[in-house]
């Protein structure tokens, strides 16, 4: 993975000393809350319902164990010992307290992490697929094209202070895992008619209020020519994009309202200005040098095995296991989704319990997943079995990834200031609901995500059934959304009609899978048959009680 | 509607609430404002402490019987509902 | 108000002139609209003119008369709203614009250090702002990732 030299570490500890600055002069009112807020926000703390929150950016994903290790400590030491994988591959902790957060940024600096731009209205953390570097069918890994993001992206001059943040994905996979549509600029790498390497580029995606795809604006920015793109794009969203209300504010409003030819045309003559002055060119010196860090690990030249089978393990291995691109591997998720439990939470006996499994079996890194999973990118076959006893040990082995209990949320009412409903308790009900692993089975590839409000930070849109808490008078209902996607056949999921009470939700969601089951066509997943034959039958069924009860 | 106030205490976090003319940690102790001149009265006082950069975000919040009448507000009084063993509900 | 210009505290020449006054004489600062409507009168006085423009207003408005105004200030309305960097960016590189470039308004010792990149080189002053502060944000960050309009020296470069 990648290694800070001598500048990103200074860098990192500057960064960490000028929010020391920053909270000083905060604590002494020097600086009010109004013009503190968004100079916190740019080093991930809000202020939340109970206390604020601090979120540490986990770069595209990626993490070692000493990381993990320093991840435990700050939730002993300074929280109330546990951790929240969130949608974005980066983790929160709930409790921080304000005077703390400094001595927290310096901590997490020692191994090369920090909390810069993981809010605010500026870019992002950028994020990447979980399985780079693994994946069978990847051009190339990602990774090193989000480091020099990352790098060109932290404290850049004339972009921290936008009119609203700007989320950028890159994949190098034709099987989308990063949710790519739905960013405010997405970066696939691709490869071109004549085998070059390069990158195709879109714009205007984003959930919230107002969900839009994005569009393609470059089908084959060369791989010099990146920065010098992304830079023309946010001149364009920096200048041009809406300022008067924040709901607008997004570049997927400023590119939806242009529309592809005139966005494309304002980002080429930007693009050619930056171009010409050519001080933003990658060189492939450089490009290499971020690249030798991500070498594969030695893969050993191992005989094919075959999986385990039967039992607990072999439940596990079908639905937790994925294909690697070599031979006599294969790749890992780490369900964060314990039946009932809170999606994404860990403690820090199981993250220290992570790292030491990294230790023992020789894994050089863990990734973190939007879906608020953690994956092992490299594990022999063999390894399995001792990998699966050690993950049950820590409570971590939970078989059902990729299936309707590995639901995702946001931390809704119970933890956030924004939301207008509890989003956990209805995720926690579902998985009690579907409890059963055979019915799992049964019903296959099935994505629940649920939103505690309009933000969406529980990716409502893209579930292939979506729920979005919202509040009527003090009380919480839940709208129905069915046919989203985040991947390549990326689409917005619709509401089914009036919302849910609390106590009627979960009945809802069993009749709409139930009717899928009936409906069906052999090996049909629910987001093919709804694409089949609409939301109609599926809209009845969600509201045949109500029906019953009104006749 | 009876109305109580609460805030952020700057420096941890802290969820407050006021009672006489300063805060105090739990919504049991709370000032209850039978009248809307009483509770904005008290949201004025609290301005002070806003200033002094004691206290941020302070807003009144519609209480009924002894408890507050949104979910939001019930939580924020007691800690997350999914984990009864963090938050104030912690230290009763 | 301090006046800080090319990184020290400097005697400001101009008159910011409401667009119904009466011009005094010495170098005045316009706003957008009344150097539109008296823009041949104003440049004829032989006497430095700078043009202020609100967030909301490119400077691509003032194409073709960048060499012949000696200043041109950008209002920060509120601090968070951006565009002004932008807006320097572009001065200094699309319009080689070699005149100064003034911040003023509502902007934050937090900010200074991004201002100084973008092309700025000018700053009046808010009064949170001493001139002792102005020299100590310039120093927090040693090193950028980005090549900007100063033209410091990248990581990138420093890596060789």
């Amino acid at each position: 993975m990648y290694r800070y030299d001598e500048f990103d570490a200074a860098f990192v500890r500057e960064r960490t000393e000028q929010f020391r600055f920053q909270v000083e002069r905060r604590l002494k009112g020097e600086l009010n809350e109004d013009q503190f807020k968004p100079f916190r926000l740019m080093n991930g703390l809000y202020l939340q319902l109970h206390a604020y929150m601090l979120r540490v950016a986990v770069p595209y994903g990626t993490l070692s164990a000493p990381q993990l290790r320093m991840l435990a400590h700050i939730a002993r030491k300074y929280d109330k010992g546990y951790g929240h994988f969130t949608t974005r591959q980066n983790i929160q902790y709930n409790w921080p307290k304000l005077k703390d957060v400094p001595d927290i940024l310096a901590e997490l600096a020692t191994v090369e992490m920090h909390a810069i731009q993981t809010s605010g209205n500026c870019i992002r953390n950028v994020t990447s697929d979980h399985f780079a570097g693994a994946a069978a069918e990847e051009v190339e890994d990602p990774r090193p094209v989000a480091e020099l993001i990352r790098q060109w992206s932290s404290l850049h001059p004339e972009f921290s202070f936008l009119g609203r943040k700007f989320k950028i994905a890159v994949t190098a996979s034709p099987h989308d895992r990063t949710a790519l549509r739905y960013h405010d600029a997405g970066v696939e790498i691709v490869q071109n008619g004549d085998g070059r390497i390069g990158y195709r580029i879109s714009v205007g995606g984003g959930m919230g209020r107002t969900p839009y795809l994005s569009y393609v604006v470059a089908e084959f920015i060369e791989k010099p020519d990146l920065l010098a793109y992304l830079e023309a794009i946010l001149r364009v969203f920096n200048e041009s994009g809406r300022r008067d209300n924040i709901y607008k504010a997004r570049i997927k409003i400023l590119a939806h309202t242009l529309g592809a030819t005139a966005m494309r045309e304002r980002i080429e003559r930007e693009f050619g200005e930056i171009k010409a002055a050519g001080s933003l060119d990658v060189p492939e010196t450089e490009r290499a040098r971020i690249e030798a860090y991500f070498a594969p690990p030695a893969f050993e030249d191992l005989p094919d095995m075959a999986l385990p089978q039967g039992g607990a393990l072999g439940d596990w291995v079908t639905s937790n296991t994925h294909p690697h691109r070599v031979r006599g591997y294969r790749i890992v998720t780490i369900s964060l989704k314990p039946i009932g439990g809170v999606p994404g939470d860990i403690s820090h006996e199981q993250l220290d319990g992570v790292a030491e499994l990294l230790d023992d079996f020789a894994l050089d890194e863990l990734r973190a997943s939007h879906e608020q999973n953690l994956v092992l990118p490299h594990v022999r076959i063999e390894d399995l079995p001792a990998i699966f006893e050690r993950l049950t040990v820590l409570g971590l082995a939970t078989p059902n990834a990729g299936l309707i209990t590995d639901l995702i949320c946001c931390p809704g009412l119970d933890y956030c200031d924004l939301a207008n409903a509890r989003s956990i308790t209805i995720a926690q009900e579902i998985s009690k609901r579907f409890a059963d692993l055979a019915r799992q089975h049964d019903i296959g590839d099935l994505k629940i995500k649920i939103s505690g409000c309009i933000n969406a930070c529980g990716h409502h849109h893209a579930g292939h059934i979506g729920i979005l808490g919202v509040d009527k008078k003090g009380v919480e209902y839940y709208q129905l959304l069915l046919g989203g996607s985040a991947a390549e056949d990326a689409s917005i999921g619709e509401i089914l009609g009036p919302g849910f009470g609390e106590h009627e939700i979960v009945d809802a969601v069993e009749r709409v899978v139930e009717a899928y089951l009936t409906l069906r066509q052999p090996g049909e997943r629910f987001l093919a048959t709804t694409r089949r034959l609409g939301l109609e039958p599926f809209r009845s069924a969600a509201y045949e009680e109500q029906r019953h009860g009104a006749d | 509607m009876a109305q109580s106030l609460t805030a952020n205490r700057l420096i941890d976090g802290v969820v407050l609430y006021w009672r006489g003319g300063d805060w105090v940690e739990t919504l049991a102790e709370a000032d209850v404002f039978a009248e809307p001149q009483t509770a904005d009265a008290a949201f004025a006082a609290a301005k002070d402490f806003v200033a002094r950069n004691v206290v941020v975000n302070p807003y009144l919040f519609e209480v009924k019987d002894g408890r507050p009448v949104s979910e939001r507000e019930i939580i924020r009084a007691a800690g997350p509902s999914v984990r009864q063993d963090v938050g104030k509900q912690a230290d009763v | 108000m301090a006046l800080i210009k090319n990184g020290a505290v400097a005697d400001d020449p101009y008159t910011d002139v409401a667009d119904d006054a009466v011009l005094p004489d010495g170098p005045v600062i316009v706003s957008l609209q009344r150097f539109r409507v008296d823009r041949d009168g104003l440049l004829a006085r032989n006497t430095p003119v700078g043009v202020r423009l609100a967030p909301d207003q490119s400077p691509e408005a003032l194409a073709g008369d960048q060499g012949r105004l000696a200043l041109v200030v950008l209002e920060f309305a509120k601090f968070r709203d951006g565009r002004p960097f932008s807006w320097a960016r572009l001065l200094r590189t699309r319009l080689t614009f070699a005149g100064e470039i003034r911040a003023s308004g509502d902007f934050l010792y937090d900010q200074i250090a991004f201002l100084v990149r973008v092309g700025f080189d000018a700053f009046a002053l808010p009064p949170a702002i001493t001139p002792k502060l102005f020299q100590r944000a310039l120093g927090e960050m040693t090193n950028v990732y980005q090549p900007s309009a100063d033209g410091k020296t990248t990581i990138r470069q420093l890596r060789g």
